[in-house]
């Protein structure tokens, strides 16, 4: 029987959920890098066993940690007492430092700062870890500030992908509240020279040629809260999401709108619909229907809650517009949590599971793709990041 | 031999139980006993100081014999009592956060 892996991050460390096909009895692992936060973690579609986790503090930076044992230990890739082959020290896997040579890199520009001046591009952390689709050892890591970085060597090494921050469009681009970070990257899984990326608050961005130039798509998106809502950057995008099936069909929680695009992010219209509030964080799809998607509408940018106090996970079998709410199992009264953009994931059994995470430390999974739900773990640290693996 | 003591998180990064023990060619200062740690340790490069510029990272701390050093130059010579051993160089997270 198949089974699934949860992997949960949270403030103060990493948690590894993991149950049978049924997805009714869990067993609950860690914390890993206790005491640190553990933005994201994810596994290797080519390897299921490979797992890559950030682990940051802001005492003591960013680490890259690597499990080949599907997260029962953990090493800080080339972190051993060795030189590598080329002579370099190891101890590089934590080390993330902007391209700037004359050959493959950009001069380190200025972003607009909170206040409205131009603030120097400092490395901060890594918000996510995309391994690639085919191979266990190349993932990528989007990064505060925004940038994409990319190892080829299982995360020994980290080079960026320079032409991304420097598209030039850079003194327009802004931090959100928690930072002016890359946290979303999605490979197209039937053309790996096509990556869309995510940044807030500059917007998405696309490449065709494997990250050597990117394009913004953002026309269509509009945000009141930049003085030209209509503008080709600046927008505060908090997540895409796309169904392998259908890669040129994307779908957005915009800081607030839900948007779709029907070619691979040229165009958007919104199909926020009968949403109580289209503010929000996460977005995901369905496994296997392409026109079932999830948010977790957030009553504003101020008030960063579920309205009513009710706790609802909202789902659209239309691709937008027509939704309804799913309450089976989760609070509806007296509940004021947060569900943060990278925390929501879904696995790909017959049912197609749906998980999420809340700011509160509850880990809710739904066997039956969201029609009910239940609590795996209700006392976790805040939790920042939620994926699933489905094992055979 | 040079004893350092470590921050609880960067003894698990490292794997280290207790103090550290260096040797430290030439003269001790707070670069070279570093550099002896990093060399021994790699996974705790970019951890007390930023890959790049070498600086301390803000919140990290150097204490020795009662003293904070943390605002000495890099290459300016440890206390003796360090460079002999006798005393511990004490590597410290900034008390904050929760």
């Amino acid at each position: 029987m198949s089974r699934v892996r949860v992997l949960v991050g949270t403030r103060k460390g990493a948690f590894i959920l993991a149950s049978d096909g049924k997805r009714e009895k869990w067993n609950v692992s860690g914390p890993q890098f206790a005491g640190w936060e553990t933005y994201h973690l994810k596994g290797s579609p080519a390897d299921p066993n490979r797992l890559y986790a950030s682990q940051t503090s802001g005492w003591f930076g960013q680490i890259i940690q690597r499990s080949s044992d599907g997260g029962k230990t953990w090493e800080a890739p080339g972190g051993g007492m060795t030189i590598g082959p080329s002579g370099m020290p190891a101890g590089e896997s934590n080390k993330f430092v902007y391209d700037t040579t004359p050959g493959t890199g950009k001069p380190l520009t200025t972003h607009q700062w909170y206040d409205g001046t131009q603030h120097p591009w400092e490395f901060k952390r890594v918000w996510h870890l995309e391994p690639s689709l085919t191979d266990p050892d190349t993932v990528y890591a989007g990064v505060e500030d925004a940038a994409l970085f990319r190892s080829t060597d299982g995360g020994q090494t980290w080079q960026e992908l320079a032409g991304l921050r420097g598209h030039g469009t850079g003194p327009k681009w802004q931090p959100g509240a928690g930072g002016m970070c890359l946290h979303t990257i999605l490979i197209d899984p039937s053309d790996p020279e096509r990556i869309y990326i995510a940044i807030s608050a500059a917007g998405a961005f696309r490449t065709d040629d494997a990250g050597k130039t990117w394009k913004p798509i953002n026309r269509g998106l509009k945000s009141q809260y930049i003085p030209d809502p209509n503008a080709e950057i600046g927008h505060c995008v908090h997540r895409i999401a796309l169904h392998r099936s259908r890669p040129k069909v994307l779908f957005m929680q915009k800081h607030w709108d839900v948007m779709r695009s029907d070619d691979a992010g040229d165009s958007w219209h919104e199909v926020s619909g009968n949403l109580p509030t289209d503010f929000g964080f996460v977005i995901d799809v369905h496994a296997h229907e392409p026109e079932t998607i999830y948010v977790v509408p957030i009553k504003s940018d101020s008030e960063h809650y579920p309205p009513e106090g009710k706790l609802r996970v909202y789902r659209s079998r239309t691709g937008g517009n027509k939704w309804q709410a799913l309450t089976k199992g989760l609070p509806q009264r007296n509940c004021y949590v947060n569900v943060l953009r990278d925390a929501m994931a879904v696995d790909s059994l017959d049912s197609c599971g749906v998980y999420f995470g809340t700011t509160g430390g509850q880990v809710y999974a739904s066997a039956d793709a969201g029609d009910s739900w239940a609590p795996i773990v209700r006392d976790l640290p805040a939790v920042l990041s939620v994926e699933v693996q489905t094992l055979p | 031999m040079i004893r350092v003591v470590l921050p609880t998180h960067l003894r698990t990064l490292a794997r280290v139980e207790g103090e550290v023990k260096l040797e430290v060619e030439g003269q001790a200062t707070q670069r070279s006993v570093l550099d002896a740690l990093e060399a021994r340790y790699p996974m705790l490069r970019g951890t007390i100081r930023d890959h790049v510029t070498q600086k301390r990272r803000p919140f990290v701390r150097f204490f020795a014999c009662e003293q904070d050093l943390s605002h000495e130059p890099p290459d300016a010579p440890l206390p003796d009592a360090v460079a002999t051993g006798a005393e511990p160089f004490l590597v410290v997270g900034a008390i904050a956060g929760g």
